[in-house]
């Protein structure tokens, strides 16, 4: 097995170094044009991505990355005139759904497509048991397959333990492996392949990252060529070798990595000139202004927590994934089994015995970070998701004009793109969808607003947008309280930050240490304090 | 559902305005309607004698209410996301009661109908309780009940077909023939508008449509999910018991078994009608037309020297292409987003 990865590039013609003008690109297309319904979606895209390379591709929602991947994909149709060539041979398109494995290309998208009640041996091999016919699989060789080919990768994962119980980093490695080994299959000897990740980091805390990192860079010196999705763009510096910007489904520039800082980075993806970040300005104070307290709160990972929001204050909280800090919204709005205290405005509410249904009447309401499964209801219109609210309320007729009124002036007011409220909410990009799923429980005028992860796959433009009603909502008089794990978002966003470690605040940070950087170091020292002691 | 809204590259066709429907649209609302309509238009110029006849008409109207009225009380519990697998059931075990309280027990027969709406009443609550309380699949619960009901009707009956069952109540239900069409339909009728007002302009329809899409932001979102879906299930009963005592008034009496044959013609109704007149929900004017659509279908297959198997191909080859259908326009709605 150990031999086999090596073999393959052994056999390669020409183990050509990165980035010679002789270097084939393993993957190329050439003026790629897209159009839906009159609205152009790609326009004369360039893109190749060269053996061995890690190739950064970033760019607003709506920028076109989904389009490209996707017709590379064979979901699209691109318009005559479009070229792909793989390996430097002219393939025709548009390509057949599936064919992307035949010319060795392999996609991981964010879902990762795992199946959690099966074991880590039994989907690396999903794949394989399509094709195959055998009438015995030996479940115990399988196994010591899936450990040889986990060790290849220098990966600790049992391959007998259930998917469902392994953490995120994992699941991640394990879809990217299992990516991996099938483009290699196709290949076979013919060449190096293209893996493409699809904003595979978008879930994963800081430090998982660095191993998918490790991963990357190993299946890229194997000599294939890496597609690298993301959002993040300090992740994207850090591990490509080149970056290409699309904007507006035009390729602004393809440049070595190095070459290009972050904020002009930034500056290409969003077209604009950056202009500086406002800085909050000191909130509230605490006690007696507190809008919100909360006492002895212990519910999943939480153990034993207390805080307060003032009124008009932003408070962000924070820890690394799993030290339970994302629990704290849905807890405090009954949506958990918890234990411990709220007082809203003076008034106590038992968490224990706390439910959604109490907790809206009361004036909080509750913007959790899946959008589509939990905040909103995918297949039914932007009118229905804003009118959520209002359905609670009885009358013997809803006024459906009315509800169509006051959706369209919603729409226009939070600026939701398109501006049309017939549409279904599954077709707006994410940012629109978040900022439809905010003015539903904005027009509900709460008093406790609770927020995860409010921009989670939201692009920048949005994000400035829903930071903007987000600091609005709270000069209002509104508590906001914001849990999340992008500290760069808390930065900009909270007067006041919580750090949770192991289930325990261990840091509250007011003021000027409300920094990126301070939030990530508290992160760590907390956990590592935490750990000691516990 | 995962990370279908991400997705830039649909908003370009989402700009377009879709204010007026397109002819595809419309021929989806309505295309139910048009099938029905030249299915009558074949039959009536094969046997133009036979099948044109007021008489045929009333008798396809009338005798086919106990089927919509069934068809209709699965659309609470359907749109709430769940399966009532116990309504055929229900209907019977209604039947039943109401036959063996007013014909064996001499109870006034408004009473004995009573006891079955209550009883229907009841059945759904401990459907919809099992449900919630202790989270078990709907398809499952109701699979269990029904079949616990269907045991209960042959404990009543002793299997036994039971007859004689109060004129008063025949005449309320087939007696009277206004525009020359049995009382029933009528009452069919009604179920259907009442149902359209509750499911389609109430507060509370929404409500139930919010659970049944999306249950977990209707929690989140405060509503009382195990109260609607318990509600739903209720209402399912007591409908299932309404059929039933409409049932005894077309025999005039009730036997064990044979209300337990209209479970799939009613789902079969109700996933056909959810593909028109509002494509993609199911709602009771569809329900409706899909339940005469089917009908006269088969009478007129029968008129034509067709035997009764005809039946069992139709309905169930309805259910499998309805599904077929609303499965094919749902991938069509994604791949066009």
């Amino acid at each position: 097995m150990e031999g086999e990865l090596l073999n393959d590039h052994e056999l390669q013609a020409s183990p050509a170094p990165l980035r010679t003008s002789a270097t084939v690109p393993v993957v190329e297309v050439r003026h790629l044009s897209k159009t839906f319904g009159g609205e152009r979606a790609l326009i004369d895209v360039h893109f190749s991505v060269l053996p061995g390379e890690i190739h950064g591709l970033v760019g607003e929602n709506g920028s076109g990355k989904s389009t490209l991947i996707k017709v590379l994909a064979g979901f699209h149709v691109p318009e005559r005139g479009s070229e792909l060539l793989v390996d430097g041979r002219a393939v025709p398109l548009p390509l057949r759904p599936g064919q992307f494995r035949e010319l060795g290309m392999a996609f991981v998208h964010q879902d990762l497509a795992l199946i959690p009640s099966l074991t880590a041996a039994e989907n690396l091999y999903l794949g394989e048991l399509v094709a195959s016919n055998r009438w015995w699989i030996s479940w115990r060789a399988q196994q010591h397959r899936a450990a040889g080919t986990f060790r290849r990768y220098g990966l600790r994962i049992d391959p007998g333990a259930e998917v469902a119980r392994l953490g995120q980093v994992e699941r991640a490695l394990l879809a990217i492996v299992r990516a991996a080994e099938e483009m290699r299959r196709a290949r076979g000897t013919r060449g190096s392949g293209l893996l493409l990740l699809d904003e595979p980091t978008a879930f994963l805390p800081r430090e998982g990252v660095d191993r998918l990192f490790a991963l990357m860079r190993q299946i890229a010196a194997g000599g294939a060529g890496v597609v690298f999705v993301s959002h993040h763009l300090d992740e994207v510096l850090e591990v490509t070798d080149r970056v290409t910007v699309l904007r507006d489904g035009r390729v602004v520039a393809t440049s070595l990595t190095a070459e290009v800082s972050h904020e002009r980075l930034v500056e290409m993806i969003i077209g604009r000139r950056l202009e500086g970040v406002p800085r909050p300005e000191a909130g509230p104070i605490a006690g007696d202004g507190a809008l919100m307290a909360a006492e002895g709160v212990t519910a999943g990972g939480l153990e034993n927590c207390s805080l307060y929001v003032g009124r008009g204050e932003i408070v962000g909280v924070t820890g690394l994934v799993g030290s339970g800090f994302s629990e704290l919204p849905y807890a405090l709005f009954g949506a958990r089994r918890a234990r411990g205290t709220l007082a809203l405005e003076g008034r106590r509410y038992d968490l224990g015995s706390l439910r959604p249904a109490q907790a809206v009447r009361v004036g909080i309401a509750l913007v959790p970070a899946d959008r589509l499964a939990a905040g909103s209801v995918a297949d039914l219109s932007v009118v229905d998701n804003l009118s959520l609210q209002v359905f609670r309320q009885n009358g013997p007729w809803l006024d459906r004009g009315r509800l169509r009124r006051e959706a369209g002036q919603l729409v226009r007011r939070f600026d939701v793109r398109p501006p049309d409220p017939d549409l279904t909410y599954q077709s707006l990009s994410g940012g629109n969808q978040q900022k439809v799923l905010l003015a539903r429980w904005l027009r509900t005028a709460p008093r406790l607003l609770l927020l995860d992860e409010p921009t989670i796959g939201v692009d920048v433009g949005a994000r400035e947008q829903i930071f903007d009603l987000i600091r609005e909502t709270a000069a209002s008089g509104v508590a906001v309280l914001c849990s999340s794990a992008d500290h760069e978002q808390l930065a900009a966003l909270c007067h006041r930050v919580y750090v949770v470690a192991r289930g325990r605040i261990v840091a509250e940070l007011r003021g000027d240490e409300v920094t990126e950087g301070r939030i990530a170091e508290r992160c760590l020292i907390g956990s590592w304090t935490e750990g000691r002691s516990a | 559902m995962n990370g279908r809204g991400h997705d830039p590259s649909q908003e370009g066709e989402e700009r377009q305005g879709r204010r007026l429907p397109s002819l595809a649209a419309l021929s989806e609302r309505f295309g139910l309607l048009i099938a029905w309509a030249l299915v009558t238009a074949i039959f009536g110029v094969l046997e133009p004698r036979t099948f044109l006849t007021q008489a045929n008409f009333s008798t396809i109207l009338g005798s086919q209410a106990v089927l919509v009225v069934l068809a209709l009380g699965l659309l609470p519990p359907l749109t709430a996301g769940d399966y009532d697998l116990s309504i055929a059931a229900m209907l019977t075990l209604s039947a039943v009661t109401i036959a063996h309280l007013n014909v064996h027990l001499h109870w006034p027969i408004a009473i004995a109908i009573g006891v079955a709406l209550i009883t229907g009443a009841v059945v759904g609550m401990v459907n919809g309780l099992i449900m919630t309380v202790f989270e078990v699949d709907s398809l499952i619960t109701t699979l269990g009940t029904g079949t616990v009901l269907s045991g209960v009707v042959l404990w009543i009956t002793h299997s036994n077909t039971i007859s004689g069952v109060s004129n008063t109540w025949v005449n309320l239900v087939v007696g009277a023939r206004p525009l020359g069409v049995p009382l029933e339909f009528y009452y069919g009728l009604a179920l259907a508008f009442l149902l359209w007002y509750v499911l389609e302009f109430t507060a509370l329809g929404r409500r139930l449509l919010v659970v049944g899409r999306g249950r977990t932001v209707a929690r989140l979102s405060g509503y009382h999910v195990p109260r609607l879906r318990v509600g739903a299930m209720v209402s399912s009963g007591i409908i299932g018991a309404g059929a039933g005592a409409l049932y005894v008034g077309t025999l005039g009496g009730a036997d064990p078994t044979s209300g337990l044959t209209f479970l799939l013609p009613a789902f079969a109704a109700a996933f056909l009608g959810a593909t028109s007149i509002v494509p993609g929900r199911f709602n009771p004017w569809g329900t409706m037309v899909a339940v005469y659509f089917l009908v006269t279908g088969i009478t007129g297959l029968v008129i034509l020297g067709m035997e009764s198997f005809v039946q069992d191909l139709f309905y169930g080859g309805a259910l499998v292409i309805a599904v077929v259908l609303s499965q094919v326009a749902r991938r069509r709605a994604q791949a066009s987003s």
